[in-house]
């Protein structure tokens, strides 16, 4: 044991040894060197900025003012954000979108409206109670507004302020930036409502695959049958609680600014905030479509909450076989026969 | 027309900070807005250099190019000023600036972030009001570029590392500078702002 710690004391005094002149020599300056020679060159060891970015994507020192934000002293990602928003956003918007409601148009110019095949009975069936169309009017409603206002802070500088001349616009762009600040929060408690009642029905089951298969009975002369909601259904909900959701965290990063983020990460937010903006609107055009004008008697499932069975049981035959199974809807209502009394889920028109 | 232009020589930046004091007294600006700072790269380091930053006032300013409204506008001097009667406080502009400029007096209120300020280059404001008028002055601070004046921050900068002025002169000056003491760490921030660089 003590041998051991004599060798290694040696060791170490050989290496102090070794080192020390080799220190040294780098320290003084040899006396040979020409006059004209610079001892101390202050250029050799500066920082340089072609250098820094070529290291990192950003220049960061320290600073004295009580302002931690500003350590970042250059940027050029700015510069790449502005070519998204400027050159790349406008064109992948107008392509999306127009080009969701070209499609929507020559849908309805050729496949029509999709019809009640037998007819409407009479007979109507509760489909949605008053706090499921509460909670999908105050999310449709939001991103309704939360869309709009959206759209002018990217289009309206194109479109609506040569219009109407910058001081207008100037107002108009203001509130509609409380609008979209504020809105935002009652998109996302109509997210959540939507989520924890509907979650549960938007699970995937295998008739959905079938359903799809069959082109949901849009294309073709089928009508596959499908639970509360049908394979169609169940992907805008997945996509709306997705798209929301992202929407939503991008939204919230740009509105508590360094709260989380740093300007970097507020830029990505902007992004990925206006990407999913675009491609959810496209398909919410989708939605409104096919809810109102694309499909007879499919508006007032939102609207009064009751639909006629015959709709039913065109599109949700499934659901309406386990409602009645269960007891929720009356046997007899399967025949069209009219109800007991008004305070069953049915209600005749 | 002049093309106006910041050229911060950081072998010459000893960090004193007077610019930013400068600034701050020169245009009243408001407690926690500071139109330019100084920061130290690699501090305690043999290669150590400060940069006095603020607004470089770009070429094809990117703050202007993404702001929804276009509140900007670029002066025949190459001076990038803004309207606060215009701006919307929306933010743009501080993710489009490369160079950490715009600020907003509230930053935490629900995006309700005020009216962006930045640097105005000593040139007054982009609104409407009458260039030098108090009214002026309130909003954007001091229109020293009116009076025959350059901007007050490189104007008092005890070593003259700050420069400012017509593009050409001062690039001029700090060629001269970089070739008679035999180095120079460059004109930071002028490429990515004004697309070029000094050629020495």
């Amino acid at each position: 044991m003590r041998g051991r710690i004599a060798l290694g004391s040696l060791l170490l005094l050989a290496t102090v040894a070794v080192a020390a002149p080799v220190h040294a020599q780098q320290q003084t300056p040899s006396p040979a060197s020409p006059r004209h020679e610079r001892l101390i060159d202050p250029d050799s060891r500066a920082v340089n900025e072609g250098t820094l970015l070529r290291e990192s994507r950003r220049i960061e020192g320290s600073i004295l003012i009580p302002d931690e934000r500003g350590r970042v002293l250059i940027q050029p990602a700015g510069r790449v954000w502005d070519y998204y928003h400027e050159v790349l956003l406008r064109p992948i918007g107008v392509v999306v979108i127009v080009g969701m409601v070209l499609a929507l148009v020559a849908g309805y110019l050729f496949l029509g409206q999709i019809r009640i095949a037998a007819g409407r009975s009479g007979t109507k069936v509760r489909r949605f109670n008053a706090i499921e169309r509460l909670s999908h009017w105050l999310t449709a409603f939001s991103f309704m507004v939360l869309a709009l206002t959206g759209l002018n802070i990217t289009f309206g500088k194109v479109i609506l302020r040569p219009l109407i001349g910058p001081d207008a616009f100037s107002v108009v762009a203001q509130y509609a930036k409380y609008a979209h600040d504020y809105m935002s929060f009652s998109f996302i408690l109509g997210l959540v409502l939507i989520v924890a009642i509907w979650v549960r029905d938007n699970i995937p089951r295998k008739m959905d695959l079938v359903w799809l298969k069959e082109g949901g009975g849009i294309i073709g002369s089928k009508h596959p049958t499908a639970g509360r909601f049908n394979a169609g259904q169940k992907l805008i909900f997945w996509f709306v609680v997705g798209a929301g959701a992202a929407a939503a965290g991008s939204g919230l990063l740009l509105l508590f600014p360094f709260y989380v983020t740093n300007i970097a990460g507020m830029q990505v937010a902007q992004v990925v905030h206006s990407l999913i903006a675009i491609a959810f609107i496209a398909v919410i055009l989708a939605h409104i479509y096919i809810g109102t004008v694309g499909m007879e008697g499919a508006l007032e499932a939102m609207g009064t909450g009751s639909v006629d069975l015959n709709w039913i049981k065109q599109h949700h035959r499934a659901w309406l076989e386990d409602e009645v199974r269960t007891g929720r809807i009356p046997q007899q209502t399967l025949a069209g026969a009219p109800p007991q009394d008004r305070s069953s889920p049915l209600a005749t028109s | 027309m002049a093309r106006m232009k910041f050229l911060c020589d950081a072998d010459r930046c000893i960090e004193c900070n007077a610019c930013v004091t400068a600034c701050k007294n020169e245009h009243e600006v408001p407690w926690g807005i500071n139109r330019r700072r100084v920061v130290t790269l690699k501090d305690g380091t043999a290669g150590e250099r400060s940069v006095s930053m603020a607004c470089m006032h770009c070429t094809e300013a990117p703050c202007a190019a993404v702001c929804p409204v276009s509140c900007f506008t670029t002066t025949s001097d190459g001076v990038v000023l803004h309207s606060k009667d215009l701006c919307i406080g929306c933010g743009y502009c501080f993710y489009a600036c490369p160079f950490g400029a715009p600020q907003y007096p509230q930053t935490s209120n629900f995006g309700s972030r005020g009216k962006m300020d930045k640097c105005t280059y000593c040139a007054g404001g982009g609104g409407t009001e009458t260039p030098g008028s108090i009214e002026e002055y309130r909003k954007y601070g001091a229109n020293r570029l009116l009076e025959g004046k350059l901007p007050l921050c490189a104007e008092m900068c005890s070593t003259k590392a700050l420069l400012a002025g017509d593009s050409e002169i001062i690039a001029q000056i700090y060629k001269e500078r970089v070739l008679t003491r035999g180095y120079g760490s460059g004109a930071w921030g002028w490429k990515t702002a004004y697309r070029e660089e000094i050629k020495l």
